[in-house]
């Protein structure tokens, strides 16, 4: 079995008001420098595969299809972890 | 005229569109069920209704665009049939990719639920057709994600049928309710057939509502289905 992590964010370009609001807050809270906030979804899949390759691959082909919207978001795998 | 409402578990404008199209416009309407499938010929317009289909878990209507019933929505779509998203509807088509673009989170992040001006700029679309080019009317709105973004490939000028206006008609920010994209409150396919919008037609049909705005989107309906079918056996 494998834990397999999925990062979905707003795509570049895509104004994101939630990233936005979180950084207004995060100022008006007196922390300096904050350059950008962007909001976005963590997906926890477990997946009972056979290895951390075809996990990676189900996770990718799971956010082409359904995970992600390729208009306005892009995807990350963050991590594969084989888990007992 | 044959009309299908599709039931989404979680759709709840359903039963007013039904309503309307049947009570109001004596349309022979039938409910079909998400996880139904019907020919291609067995209606002459489907409407998406309105609502949080799957509890718009993930993003709206990401769900729902896999349900059986939208292999069916796509084949009467490839053949001309009528296709009209309300809403949460238009959220479906665009995950579906019968319309391009994407819905997303309103840009104050708050629900808006009042009544707006809309302008119409194309009346020269199936659903439409009754209306005056650049008529502004009135319309309900209820949404949390309305804010309309387009596609890379973007959209051509004519695809945009509805625009968020103030009472004169002018497309400024502040009569934006959702922050969308050159005011876009309703988009057309390049084909012409499959419409979607975030205002609700079906909340102003009748007097007792106090707004009868609405209606010409459903007379534009029938009159064109009906000059369809003269063409069609003439």
């Amino acid at each position: 079995m494998y834990r397999v992590t999925v990062q979905i964010l707003p795509k570049e370009g895509v104004f994101d008001p939630q990233g936005q609001t979180v950084k207004g807050a995060l100022e008006k809270l007196g922390f300096e420098g904050v350059e950008s906030v962007r909001m976005g979804k963590l997906i926890e899949l477990v997946l009972d595969v056979k290895g951390e390759q075809e996990a990676k691959v189900r996770a990718i082909s799971m956010c082409e299809k359904l995970l992600a919207n390729p208009v306005v978001e892009s995807y990350k795998i963050l991590n594969v972890e084989e888990i007992s | 005229m044959r009309a299908a409402v599709i039931v989404f578990p979680g759709s709840n404008c359903d039963r007013d569109t039904y309503h309307v199209l049947k009570n109001v416009f004596g349309v022979d309407c039938h409910y079909v069920f998400h996880e139904e499938r019907f020919a291609p010929t067995d209606f002459d317009l489907i409407v998406i209704p309105g609502g949080f289909s799957f509890g718009d878990y993930l993003r709206p209507g990401a769900i729902a665009r896999f349900s059986p019933v939208m292999w069916s929505v796509q084949e009467a779509s490839r053949i001309g049939k009528l296709v009209m998203g309300i809403c949460n509807g238009f959220q479906i088509l665009t995950e579906a990719g019968l319309l391009s673009g994407s819905l997303l989170r309103n840009i104050n992040l708050k629900f808006v639920c009042r009544e707006v001006h809309v302008k119409v700029v194309n009346n020269r679309t199936p659903f439409t057709c009754l209306f005056e080019e650049g008529e502004v009317i009135r319309m309900p709105i209820a949404h949390g994600e309305g804010r309309y973004f387009p596609s890379p490939s973007g959209l051509k000028p004519d695809q945009i049928v509805l625009q968020y206006c103030d009472e004169d008609g002018k497309t400024i920010d502040s009569t934006n309710p959702n922050g969308s994209y050159m005011n876009i409150a309703g988009i057309i396919n390049e084909d012409g057939n499959v419409f979607g919008l975030m205002p609700h037609p079906e909340r102003c049909c009748e007097d007792v509502l106090g707004n009868t705005d609405g209606k010409r989107f459903f007379e534009s309906i029938l009159t064109y289905v009906s000059r369809r079918r003269v063409y069609a056996t003439s």
